[in-house]
């Protein structure tokens, strides 16, 4: 009743305000042509986006079904356990690959996650001002800057005076880790509540007893996932290495002054090489590193969730 | 007010502070936390000096301009002279056209999934949807490189290029970007590997940006009537515009950094040419493939060619990071926004 009386009202004052052309109604439920056109194209552009969305599912699952499918057949106990032979042989594996990328990351998160979770406590328990601020601008430019520069800066530094070897490559890697240590530990600093570390100092514990016994536990797993996530991108890093480590046929041991390999290494120079068994161990390696990288943030979150049950 | 139950003498402030050598160990933290954070600078701050004093001698003798504009490279081999010939455009151009194919490519893909992982896709399936996409960041470049080499560019890369040679290079002036030979290792096939490499980066950002579009704003355009495209383009893609160029950036400065896939897919021809289905070279990529043969004075002008990628890369980052500041701290690490 009021909706009628209400567009009687309203016609009554079109109708005096432009008299000539008494108004006319469509009935309900015909659309005029410009509603059916944009109708039409939004129904054309759910198709847009969903064919997107399944065109970029598509190369994750290409490179996963590639590198297993053509990596299977050089995997197994003998890749994990022999050297590399010479590329035009069958057999063999990525021992020296494998025991470099071990080395040099174990290493370099030793030097990059300590410095980095310390760079992390100042940046959330004492930072403030300009310098705080600068330092977490230039943490961020950080994770931006090129591998390769990384490894002219690394090589021009050090390199040069001394040789190449695992420590090179190992601090190479530990400069592209940190940034991302800095920023994920950082990140779970944050979400300590503030009644945490207030109660902790309600009970006569100084700032960094506060610090070291209540916040860094509590942010602990938070870190340790954060840290992984650095940890799996350094092991999957080439271009540093290609200039700090340089690369080896042999399982090397030494610290320094020998030039070490990896498994990326190893895959870049089986990939560029023309022969086949090469190539094969090659997809072999691009397997294991790609188990690496993918299981170590879950490992992490599975051993840190079991530790804090 | 103070009722003294007489157990203890009141004391003032200054005798509950501890005299013993502890109380040194406030500050003593303080200083170390500081170094910590200072030393992100510091390591900064020694990579563009380091870097920066090598390339000086080089910039000299080849001089700045035509260090930047000269296509002639030529190694030289000494230990102690500059002898060879040094401009380093070739790099240059491969390098930004590489980065810029790819951004090319992947902005709009990025767009169309964030709009559908936001708007579209049912509730259960959001989260499974960005996260698949995001793990494509996860894949470390060496397989790319391998994937790309040895599968993608000669099966998929190399029709398409040979079709767009067919179909284009008669056209007028247009023509010339796509005018054979096609080579399977050439700027077109870096740039499509590279556009998948900097998806997830795109796609994370501009995804967490047009999920902070006020719901409200939505809402009273569809009150107004508007369609699923019309609030997708006019109201999500508009409003959060600002976030979707920083997140571009930061594609932008992983493509143009990005070296060993982009080493093993370019062609590594220190040349360049106007076609993108030519096998030309990129100033990472050229960096990481001829090191370890390099000369000491080679070697110079290597870091020269890192310190101008350095320079390049650090104004698209700095752009981007203030641009995506402006929308609340967002990181531009894809990686790191893998979290439960």
């Amino acid at each position: 009743m009021e909706d009628r009386a209400c567009r009687r009202r309203r016609r009554a004052k079109t109708t005096t305000l432009t008299p000539e052309t008494p108004p006319t109604f469509r009935p309900l439920g015909e659309i005029d042509a410009h509603t059916r056109r944009r109708k039409r194209r939004s129904q054309l552009f759910r198709y847009v986006l969903l064919v997107a969305m399944g065109l970029s599912l598509f190369p994750l699952v290409l490179i996963l079904w590639t590198v297993v499918s053509n990596g299977i057949g050089a995997f197994g106990g003998e890749f994990l356990t022999q050297p590399e032979p010479p590329a035009r042989r069958e057999g063999g594996g990525y021992l020296n690959g494998i025991v470099g990328t071990l080395y040099m990351v174990g290493i370099a998160t030793v030097l990059a996650v300590p410095l980095g979770v310390l760079a992390a406590v100042y940046l959330v328990e004492y930072g403030r001002g300009w310098f705080a601020g600068t330092v977490r601008f230039f943490t961020d430019v950080m994770t931006g800057v090129p591998s390769v520069f990384v490894g002219l800066f690394v090589y021009a530094a050090l390199v040069r005076q001394f040789s190449f070897g695992t420590i090179m490559g190992a601090v190479g890697l530990a400069i592209m880790m940190l940034p991302i240590v800095v920023r994920s530990s950082e990140e779970m600093l944050k979400l300590v509540p503030e009644d945490q570390r207030a109660a902790s100092a309600g009970l006569g514990a100084r700032k960094w007893q506060t610090i070291t016994k209540v916040v860094l536990p509590t942010a602990g797993p938070g870190i340790v996932t954060g840290s992984m996530l650095a940890v799996a991108r350094a092991a999957g890093e080439t271009a540093v290495l290609l200039l700090t480590a340089l690369g080896s046929l042999q399982v090397v041991t030494a610290f320094s002054g020998v030039a070490q390999s990896s498994i990326t290494l190893l895959i870049y120079q089986g990939a560029k090489q023309p022969f086949d068994p090469g190539k094969e161990r090659a997809w072999a390696g691009a397997m294991l590193l790609m188990g690496i990288v993918f299981l170590l943030p879950f490992t992490a979150r599975w051993i840190t969730a079991r530790r804090t049950r | 007010m103070a009722t003294d139950t007489g157990q203890r003498p009141a004391s003032a402030p200054s005798s509950l502070r501890s005299s013993g050598p502890s109380r040194y160990a406030d500050p003593l933290f303080r200083a170390i936390a500081f170094t910590a954070g200072a030393s992100v600078l510091v390591i900064l701050g020694l990579m563009i000096g380091t870097t920066t004093r090598d390339a000086l001698p080089v910039f000299e003798y080849q001089g700045l301009v035509s260090f930047f504009t000269s296509d002639e490279w030529r190694a030289g081999f000494s230990r102690t002279e500059f002898t060879g010939e040094y401009g380093a455009f070739s790099f240059i151009y491969g390098t930004v056209v590489t980065s810029l194919l790819a951004v090319a490519v992947a902005l709009p893909l990025a767009i169309a999934v964030s709009l559908y992982i936001n708007r579209l896709a049912p509730k259960r399936l959001k989260r499974p949807l960005a996260y698949t996409v995001e793990l494509l960041a996860a894949i470390p470049s060496v397989v790319y490189g391998l994937w790309g080499l040895l599968f993608f560019a000669p099966t998929f890369i190399r029709p398409v290029m040979e079709l767009l040679n067919r179909t284009l290079e008669p056209v007028p002036i247009l023509g010339r970007l796509f005018a054979g030979p096609v080579f399977t290792t050439s700027y077109f096939t870096a740039g499509m590997v590279l556009a998948v490499m900097i998806l997830p980066i795109i796609t994370a950002i501009t995804r967490e940006v047009m999920a902070q579009v006020p719901r409200d704003q939505v809402d009273a355009a569809y009150g107004m009537g508007a369609t699923d495209f019309e609030v997708m383009t006019k109201v999500i893609i508009r409003t959060s515009f600002p976030g979707i160029v920083g997140a571009t950036m930061l594609g932008l400065g992983r493509a143009l950094g990005e070296t060993i896939a982009v080493a093993m897919l370019v062609g590594g021809s220190q040349r360049w040419g106007l076609s993108l289905f030519f096998g030309g070279d990129s100033m990472a990529g050229h960096i990481a493939n001829t090191f370890q043969d390099a000369a000491p004075e080679t070697v110079l002008a290597l870091i020269a060619v890192g310190v101008g990628l350095f320079v390049i890369t650090v104004i698209v980052n700095v752009l981007a990071r203030l641009l995506v500041w402006r929308i609340g701290r967002v990181a531009g690490d894809a990686a790191l926004r893998r979290r439960p």
